[in-house]
């Protein structure tokens, strides 16, 4: 062994706390980054799907003659020919792979076919001859309340249930349907193994239990699918559930060719899960100085067809019902029900931010029945650590900086008095309807709370393996990239570890590693995040301890001044750790919704300036400033691209994004027709990012995915009911709200 | 694919309702026999399989498949293959050789103007139709010039900085070829 003395003392390149380039940047920007629309194989052939044109209908008869005449395809497949599990499903498996005897809500497969081309495919879908009976469709949430057809109720009941206070407030609020709309729809391609099994590379946020449903639903051992992580057009929810993924195996499995799909935007609306549309009623009781002293909450949120994640995003709604403040008093009924409307589930957010719009505006109420400052009231009712949760009574435990946030919030300058003296500036735009003394401004302020990880009880983990290589060393993971940045952050996370300078991230699929959990919930920093500094932790340890070193850089091991295991030695042996890592424990909670039923907890809040001409209804966002509870921020410049975009979501749903429903059916599944924030509706944007230790993620991170999304909706509406003396009981907030209320 | 679409040599087109056209892809110039019906981004995609242009609505309002033909900016998914017969399209393979970045591309990786990507090729040819006209555009300007195209990851304020890069960066060497 060659040794050398001579150590060059310097932090490698990418640690955390730096904002290193995103590895995958420069292949998306040359087009050469592989997305699941992009993906092809040998003898290939394309899938169409079959869609139930009723919101409820019995199947009475499905003729797949028609298509199988026509030259080219080569398989149509109905519920019959599911050789599995007939169902699946992220938390009970209900949802048929496809529709046997009753079709349950508009858009439901029906049939899959796949032929030699996507014309082809789409003809004999169109040739399908299924027999419908339509029957009535239950799309009335409370009606489906009534009937008892519900996926869950919660109940909370916090502390003295007979406290009174001596100024009270009520509201019932309302926030509509929103669509996650990544700007990539589903995509997929099976690729048969020719012994029985199958690849799976489709557009997903959680790998391995799309590879449990595929299992099951194909009757295969775990061992015969393989699903891989893929390139994905941003996800924010759409992709936790299963949809074309059991499809493609099949078809796959059928024709023993490979197989591709990809779902048409109008498709993907009805392909993938919704925003849950809520129903909010509140009663807010204060004593004279403002202090909360009892909070009633009624949640009501339709799921749909299937359960999906419903039972989860209720209990989160309900869970986070009173948002960022101290309650000794409270009770919170909710309920998710069972309808004929699309499914719903998961979206950025997940049921906290439906409530935030509900307890926000109900804070904004108290302080005007109390003649209070807005921000001053919320910082005498402020949640912090050591404090109970109003709802459950569980202690924060890490840092919640709630106070601090009111704090940041008030101090950030606002902008020059307006409006605008540039026609296309004000509201209207480019339509240049609005005329300056038209329109006035107001400013709005929110706060919003979630929970980091997954709860109730839950064994969330992810496993990440950390291996010795040539140039440095690879951090191995099922955990899904889908836009956020994953990617770098795991890679900075190693360097930091090991003390080294290259590291890159290599998703793998099923067979190769064990689950990463979900990329949702704003947990994979913390949790893959964790696994990977625990791995790379040990790992250095290991080989320190193996050649009783005590320094590991770029260079290999050293003692003292003495290089004593040149980084080629290191690379020759066989180094690798895997570590599965679990956050604090949580449990369910009792008949009454106690108990410690969270990991971890964030906290931001919101300040949005907007113009509104009252007149025509129309709104102008032009800032929306922000503080938020980081932890640490592990790659400064992603948790501010998370920040920026988080807030434009939240925006869209104050504003725009809403999938209209009529008896069932999503009347705007388009991009024609479900608007979405361009870039002359974003709003300019400042953010703080509040960081104080003592967190578990890696080096005390929180996840940061979701609070922007959180109360950024709810600053927006006070925003414009501050300008426009409105109500504002629901979002989007309508035209026909503010010019006709 | 094989109904709209079939790579020939130039001249041996056959029956109706097919067509050969000829266009200049990133400099290179292609002849295919297309379905009238097929459009533009489907030929740069599946045909002439340049999937750096991307497809994410099918009703012209995402611009993520924003090429440039002659040098204009074009949502390729609202022309038809044949009417770039005997035009010029570069799409975001066209942008810079293999080894090097355009400073758009430069820009948007400094200033983080990607999350997922989806719209970044599609927000880069809008963004070289807009410096080519514009080389010192306003922050105003360029939302202007990009408001045909959606972003749903970064909030869009990273794509404004990402062109502003470019610009500085392009100016930079206009003056350096002038001096």
């Amino acid at each position: 062994m060659s040794t050398r003395t001579g150590r060059k003392v310097g932090t490698p390149q990418g640690v955390v706390g730096t904002s290193p380039l995103r590895p995958d940047g420069i292949p998306k920007l040359q087009g050469r980054f592989e997305y699941a629309q992009d993906l092809a194989a040998e003898g290939m052939l394309w899938a169409a799907t079959v869609r139930s044109p009723h919101a409820r209908a019995r199947i009475a008869s499905i003729d797949i003659a028609p298509a199988l005449a026509i030259g080219g395809v080569h398989a149509c497949l109905t519920a019959d020919d599911v050789p599995g599990r007939a169902t699946f499903g992220l938390e009970h498996p209900d949802q048929p792979v496809l529709a046997a005897q009753e079709a349950r809500f508009w858009g439901e497969p029906v049939a899959v076919v796949a032929a030699e081309d996507l014309d082809t495919a789409r003809r004999a879908a169109a040739a399908i001859e299924v027999g419908y009976e339509p029957l009535e469709a239950l799309t009335d949430p409370e009606e489906a309340n009534r009937r008892d057809e519900v996926f869950r109720r919660m109940r909370i009941r916090r502390g003295d249930q007979s406290v009174r206070g001596a100024v009270v407030v009520e509201g019932e609020y309302e926030v509509g349907m929103q669509d996650q709309a990544p700007l990539g729809t589903e995509a997929g391609l099976a690729v048969p193994d020719g012994q029985g099994g199958v690849d799976l590379y489709a557009t997903s946020q959680y790998v391995h239990v799309d590879q449990e449903q595929v299992v099951a639903s194909l009757g295969l051992r775990p061992d015969q699918v393989r699903s891989h992580p893929t390139g994905i057009g941003g996800a924010f929810g759409a992709r936790e559930d299963v949809n074309l993924h059991i499809h493609l195996c099949m078809l796959a499995l059928h024709t023993g060719r490979p197989v591709k799909m990809v779902y048409r935007r109008s498709e993907s609306f009805t392909g993938h899960v919704h925003r849950h549309p809520a129903w909010l009623r509140y009663r807010h009781e204060a004593d004279r100085d403002g202090r909360l002293v009892r909070v009633e909450a009624s949640v009501v949120l339709d799921g749909g067809a299937y359960a999906s994640t419903t039972s989860a995003v209720l209990a989160n709604a309900c869970y986070f019902a009173v948002g960022p403040y101290t309650c000794d008093s409270v009770a919170v009924d909710g309920v998710g029900v069972r309808t004929n409307n699309p499914p719903c589930g998961a979206m950025r957010g997940f049921g906290a931010v439906q409530v935030c719009f509900g307890y926000e505006s109900q804070m904004d109420r108290l302080a005007h029945a109390l003649e209070m400052d807005p921000l001053t009231l919320r910082e005498i009712n402020a949640l912090e650590t050591g404090h109970p949760l109003a709802t459950t009574g569980q202690v924060i435990q890490t840092p919640l900086p709630t106070v601090e946030v009111i704090k940041s919030l008030q101090a950030m300058p606002l902008p020059e008095a307006g409006p605008s003296d540039l026609p296309t500036e004000l509201p209207g735009g480019s339509g240049l309807t609005s005329e300056p003394q038209h329109v006035t401004r107001g400013v709005g302020y929110a706060l919003g709370i979630k929970n980091l990880g997954f709860s109730e009880g839950s064994d969330d983990y992810a496993q990440a393996r950390v291996r010795i290589t040539d140039s440095g060393a690879v951090v191995e993971t099922a955990a899904i990239e889908v836009g956020q940045g994953l990617v770098t952050v795991l890679a900075q996370i190693a360097r930091s570890a090991l003390g080294i300078s290259h590291v890159e991230v290599a998703h793998v699929d099923t067979s190769k590693i064990d689950s990463a959990g979900s990329t949702s919930a704003s947990r994979q920093t913390q949790v893959s995040g964790g696994a990977t500094l625990e791995a790379a932790q040990r790992l250095r340890e290991r080989i320190l301890g193996q050649f009783d070193g005590d320094v590991l850089d770029d260079e290999g091991v050293w003692r003292g001044d003495t290089l004593v295991t040149p980084w080629t030695a290191l690379a020759a042996g066989d180094w690798e750790e895997t570590v599965t890592f679990r956050h604090p424990p949580t449990t369910m909670t009792d008949d009454n919704g106690q108990g410690v039923a969270h990991a971890d907890f964030a906290v931001a809040g919101h300040r949005a300036v907007v113009d509104v001409d009252v007149e025509l209804g129309l709104v102008k966002v032009l800032r929306v400033d922000t503080a938020q509870d980081v932890g640490l921020a592990l790659n400064p410049q992603s948790v501010r691209g998370q920040i920026e975009g988080g807030i434009l979501q939240g925006v869209g749903l104050a504003v725009m994004e809403e999938l209209v429903m009529g008896e069932g059916v999503i009347l705007n599944p388009t991009f024609t027709d479900y608007l979405l924030p361009t870039i002359l509706d974003a709003p300019e944007v400042e953010a703080l990012l509040i960081e104080q230790e003592g967190s578990w993620g890696p080096y005390g991170a929180k996840g940061v995915g979701e609070p922007p999304t959180i109360s950024s909706t709810a600053a927006v509406a006070a925003a414009i009911r501050a300008a426009s003396g409105r109500e504002i009981e629901r979002v989007p907030v309508r035209p026909q709200d503010i010019a006709l209320p | 694919m094989t109904s709209l679409f079939r790579e020939v040599t130039p001249g041996t087109a056959e029956e109706i309702p097919v067509r050969e056209i000829t266009v200049t892809v990133n400099g290179q110039r292609r002849s295919a026999v297309v379905e009238p019906r097929l459009v533009l981004a489907h030929l740069l995609r599946q045909g002439f399989k340049l999937t750096g242009t991307h497809t994410g609505c099918d009703t012209s309002n995402c611009g993520a498949c924003t090429v440039l033909v002659d040098g204009r900016p074009v949502k390729s998914c609202t022309m038809f293959a044949v009417q770039a017969d005997g035009h010029e399209v570069m799409t975001v393979e066209g942008l810079a050789g293999p080894s090097e970045l355009h400073p758009l591309q430069e820009g948007f990786k400094e200033e983080h103007g990607l999350q997922c990507g989806f719209c970044t090729p599609g927000m880069m040819m809008a963004s070289k139709a807009l410096l080519d006209e514009n080389p010192s555009p306003t922050e105003d300007e360029i939302r202007w010039a990009l408001s045909g195209n959606l972003c749903r990851c970064t909030g869009y304020q990273n794509i404004v900085k990402a062109v502003m890069w470019a610009a500085g960066k392009l100016d930079g060497e206009t003056a350096e070829v002038q001096a």
